[in-house]
């Protein structure tokens, strides 16, 4: 038993793919999941071909600036392309193009049910190949593949503010969830379009230095499996810290099947990237007017949204939650919303009865065809109190022993004779009004 | 001997039908078989066949020699290291695109220092190229191969590419003209990268007229290199048979250390622009030793970067087929930009480059053009390379500065010296995107003056 | 600062640098490394207080590409794959890379 209560520190980086036509610096296709064989979207650019050159996608540049305003960001109106240089078998040019000390985006936020999460920055590279291990002839080979290699990757880093392994969990859906809103990214996980890392620690409650060490965990390639990772770690690392020793500073890998964690690279050798300017590409430089416009053609974001229509229409959330999840779709949403206030029905009503299936629709459907598929649906015959207390009448007389039950206490009973009317009645009913009725002629 | 003809008058000729193409390729060949295994100039031959296509256009199917740094589809291409022993391009670098549309026909692929880094050839893992003029002397380089080829009439024309001297300085040892278009003026896509920041393909060629008929067809934008300005590219030969006269012309660099062997030889060519009318006036410039410095740090730093991709892994062989230049150059890059030097060595070295930038600003508001020498002196002997590790950086001392700061600049042949049969080479330089000055200005010089060697037959 | 190389540096150097060098190789580039940094040391001498650094002589800025995909460079298989030395089903091959 641990005398000690711990406290989590962690934060993220997340890299997502940005679902631009081509690659970031060069105009091959960019669809690696999809591609039907390896190596068919290459150049000498993404290939890493002798005097290849990198050019910029300015579609690429423009979405990381949509994500960086999306999560309160301050935009750096100068800033460049640095030089990333490693070797590895995935990376063609043994340098990375990505950004060192003037990322495009800065000091952000995001809100969480736990509390706001604080965006240290937000900056844009490319990704690499993709590598798979495969014995051939006997021989323990890599397979390298480069559709995937030059493809635009934003990278979102957060401060140390996470608490808890379901804040983690919340903060990965809810950036994936702004990432596919403003239809940038699709974030499919088990298509590598998102991927996970956290840099974790922990602390003795009540102080608030940041611990010595932490380590990174990578490979994570769900939500569940975050919250599992982070979890793990901090009893790993509460198990080290009560024994007096501290936990070596490294990154660690995620195993799935046997949830753990476990030791890849030692950190005390932090590579030495020896970042600098890329002298290919000229640097950015924004005006506040460029980046006003770009701030005003975002879309509402959902929180936003769902909130105002509570406000506004009056719609549940949890109704709004399942009916929309593009800006588009949102847009046709409000329209219906709007349309129902002037005839009268409630906003509220048809959002349940979309969002439990009742009326089925598409997005190419008028929102006024919508209205009256719904009106239909939920029209009621005219039927006069006389002819509904005649069928009750006669259901009740066929079913005495029932009746006598019902007044008995068997209150629940009022269901079958409900089934019952509604099946000798063979119209549409008010079924409030029919209920009624009902209880007042079975208590007769 | 047709293949002793320069690229205009072999255009002139063919037009009027003085001569054929056949003929003049055919003693080419001649020339090729007869001198290349000496002087080691090509690496490869090209046996393609000339093609209709070419014959019509501009350059008519005329034989160029071209730098084998530049990747040329279906050629291969080894910029001299057996690192790249078996490449063979699928496609080709801009430049040669422009070439091959314009007309031009690659003769082969010409010899160079390994990389592009030296400044004698003799880094080439494929043995040193001599100089044609005196063969028991270098040609220079790294472009020595393209320079050579001209000298020897083994070509009309020819392509090299300068990081910091590589197509002036082979130029003023072979006794030929070689044309540096300011940085960004010429394409890089598909050029084997040095530094990336000053790399600058150009012509090497007979006269200042060939060089700027080859800069029409080479310069340009170019979607595919970012760093490729979008100036019109004007017709250069519109600047040959200029009057001089009123023209301010300032010369560097003539009492530094070194240059005393040929410094009164130089003085004495320098009188040449007073006699046509243009005012001469001896100035002081910043010091070009610390352009040794910049240069050295920024461009082994770019070098160690850009040399990375060549693993063996999707072309050529391992990184153990390196050269020892290049394996010096690639560390040296990698010291002055790792985590606790890149502050001291690679800020430092970008921010003396803008104190050189601002000099010459400071300079041309003065002068039109700036000359000094070319070289400290005449082509150096056989082995050479080997006395300093950093030979060529020293060696290109007075094309540093200009190469730093991306100004253009021509190397017109000054003066020969009758017992060795070597040159000296004039060093021209304007600002930025004003190529029309140095061929104007070398233009007047070459045909005031007996040095170039197809004028003066 | 001292200008003395030693080998175990070169070999850490080498080592970034992806470069095999052997013993004697180091010992050689030691020198040569040495003699660089003795000529370039002099740079410090210059006084760049309050100057910026020039990274691009160009002084462009915004050359970018429109997001089209424009396939005229694009390798077939077969071409992207024709310089290599090896290759399996259309993929590169390297020896397995242990993660140290």
């Amino acid at each position: 038993m641990s005398k000690s209560t711990y406290n989590l520190v962690c934060g993220m980086e997340v890299h997502a793919e940005l679902k631009t036509n081509s690659k970031m610096f060069c105009g091959c296709k960019n669809d690696p999941f999809n591609a039907s064989e390896p190596n068919i979207y290459t150049c000498p650019v993404c290939l890493g071909m002798p005097g290849g050159i990198p050019v910029a996608n300015k579609k690429a540049i423009e979405w990381t600036i949509k994500l960086g305003l999306a999560l309160n960001c301050k935009i750096n109106l100068f800033s460049k392309f640095d030089r990333k240089n490693y070797f590895y078998p995935d990376l063609p040019k043994a340098y990375q193009i990505s950004q060192y000390d003037i990322p495009f985006c800065y000091e952000g936020v995001i809100e969480t049910s736990f509390g706001p999460i604080r965006i240290t920055r937000i900056h844009l590279e490319e990704d690499t190949g993709k590598l798979l291990h495969k014995r051939i002839k006997g021989e323990e080979v890599s397979l390298i593949d480069f559709n995937r290699s030059s493809v635009p990757l934003i990278e979102i880093v957060t401060e140390p503010d996470i608490k808890s392994p379901e804040q983690a969990k919340e903060y990965g859906k809810a950036l994936r969830d702004i990432i596919r809103y403003l239809e940038i990214g699709d974030c499919d996980m088990e298509q590598g379009g998102m991927r996970l890392e956290a840099n974790i620690s922990i602390r003795k409650e009540g102080e608030t230095e940041l611990p010595s060490y932490k380590t990174e965990v990578k490979n994570i390639n769900s939500f569940r499996f975050v919250e599992q990772a982070i979890k793990y770690e901090m009893e790993r690392q509460e198990e080290i810290l009560e024994a007096g020793d501290i936990p070596q500073q490294e990154t660690r890998g995620w195993d799935a099947k046997k949830s753990v964690t476990f030791s890849q690279r030692t950190k005390e050798d932090a590579e030495d990237y020896r970042y600098f300017p890329d002298p290919d590409l000229p640097p950015i430089r924004f005006t506040t007017e460029q980046i006003e416009k770009i701030r005003a053609e975002l879309p509402e974001l959902p929180t936003a949204l769902i909130k105002r229509w509570k406000d506004q229409y009056q719609v549940e959330e949890r109704f709004s939650e399942l009916l929309f999840s593009s800006p588009t779709e949102a847009k046709w949403l409000e329209d219906l919303f709007i349309l129902v206030q002037k005839e009268n029905i409630e906003a509220n009503k048809i959002a349940n009865a979309l969002a439990n299936k009742k009326i089925s629709y598409q997005q190419t459907d008028k929102p006024i065809d919508v209205v009256n598929r719904y009106k239909s649906a939920n029209a009621t015959d005219d039927i006069s109190d006389e002819e509904f207390i005649s069928v009750i009448k006669e259901v009740i007389k066929n079913n005495t022993d029932a009746a006598n039950r019902y007044k008995a206490g068997e209150n629940q009973l009022i269901n079958f004779f409900f089934g019952q009317s509604m099946r000798a009645l063979g119209k549409k009913v008010d079924a409030t009004h029919l209920r009624k009725l009902l209880q007042q002629e079975l208590e007769k | 001997m047709l293949n002793t003809l320069t690229l205009k008058q072999a255009l002139d000729k063919l037009e009027k039908k003085e001569i054929t193409l056949g003929d003049l390729n055919s003693d080419v060949k001649s020339a090729i078989e007869k001198l290349n295994k000496d002087l080691n100039v090509y690496l490869t031959i090209n046996e393609k066949k000339i093609t209709q296509a070419e014959m019509s256009a501009p350059l008519a199917g005329l034989p160029i020699a071209v730098k084998d740094n530049y990747c040329t589809k279906d050629l291969k291409t080894t910029a001299s290291s057996t690192v790249l022993d078996n490449f063979i391009p699928q496609y080709d670098s801009t430049v040669i695109a422009k070439l091959k549309k314009a007309g031009g026909h690659i003769v082969g692929k010409t010899n160079l220092d390994a990389w592009a880094h030296g400044s004698s050839t003799e880094t080439s893992q494929y043995g040193r190229t001599l100089n044609p003029r005196n063969t028991d002397y270098l040609p220079g380089g790294s472009s020595g191969g393209s320079a050579a080829a001209v000298a020897a009439d083994l070509c009309l024309a020819s392509l090299g590419t300068e990081t910091a001297g590589s197509i002036r300085q082979p130029s003023s040892w072979c006794g030929v003209v070689g044309l540096k278009p300011t940085y960004g003026r010429c394409s890089r896509y598909g050029v084997v990268a040095m530094a990336s920041s000053t790399d600058s393909p150009g012509p090497i060629a007979k006269t200042v007229e060939d060089s700027a008929i080859l800069l029409n067809y080479i310069a340009g934008h170019d979607k595919y290199d970012g760093t490729t300005s979008t100036q019109k590219v004007e017709d250069y030969t519109k600047y040959l048979d200029q009057n001089i006269t009123g023209m301010k012309i300032g010369v560097l660099y003539t009492d530094i250390e070194g240059l005393e062997e040929i410094k009164e030889i130089f003085i004495d060519q320098v009188k040449v622009f007073e006699k046509l009318g243009a005012t001469v006036e001896f100035i002081k410039a910043m010091d070009p030793h610390h352009a040794i410095g910049v240069y050295t740090i920024i461009q082994r730093g770019e070098v160690s970067s850009n040399l990375g991709r060549f693993d063996g892994i999707r072309y050529g062989n391992d990184r153990s087929f390196f050269g020892h230049e290049a394996k010096n150059r690639i560390m040296l890059g990698t010291y002055t930009l790792s985590k606790g030097y890149a502050h001291q060595y690679y800020n430092t070295a970008q921010k003396v480059r803008t104190l050189f930038i601002e000099d010459y600003k400071k300079l041309f508001k003065d002068y039109d053009v700036l000359v000094s020498p070319t070289s400290p002196g005449y082509a150096k002997k056989i082995g050479i390379s080997e006395s300093s590790a950093m030979f060529g950086e020293l060696e290109d001392m007075l094309l540093e500065p200009s190469s730093i700061a991306g100004l253009p600049g021509i190397s017109v042949p000054c003066y020969r010296d009758p017992k060795t049969n070597l040159y000296l080479g004039m060093n021209l330089v304007a600002p930025m995107f004003r190529e029309d000055l140095v061929i104007k200005v070398g233009d007047a010089f070459e045909k005031n003056t007996k040095w170039n060697s197809w004028r003066n037959k | 600062m001292s200008n003395k190389i030693t080998t175990q540096q070169v070999q850490h150097i080498a080592q970034l640098a992806n470069i095999p060098v052997d013993d004697s190789e180091a010992k050689k580039l030691a020198t040569g490394f040495e003699e660089t940094l003795d000529t370039i040391k002099d740079l410090r001498a210059v006084d760049t207080e309050g100057i910026e650094p020039t990274h691009q002589v160009t002084g462009m800025e915004n050359v970018l590409r429109e997001d089209i995909v424009d396939d005229s460079r694009t390798f077939t298989q077969a071409e992207a794959l024709a310089n290599a030395k090896e290759t399996y089903q259309g993929f590169f091959v390297v020896p397995r890379i242990i993660k140290k």
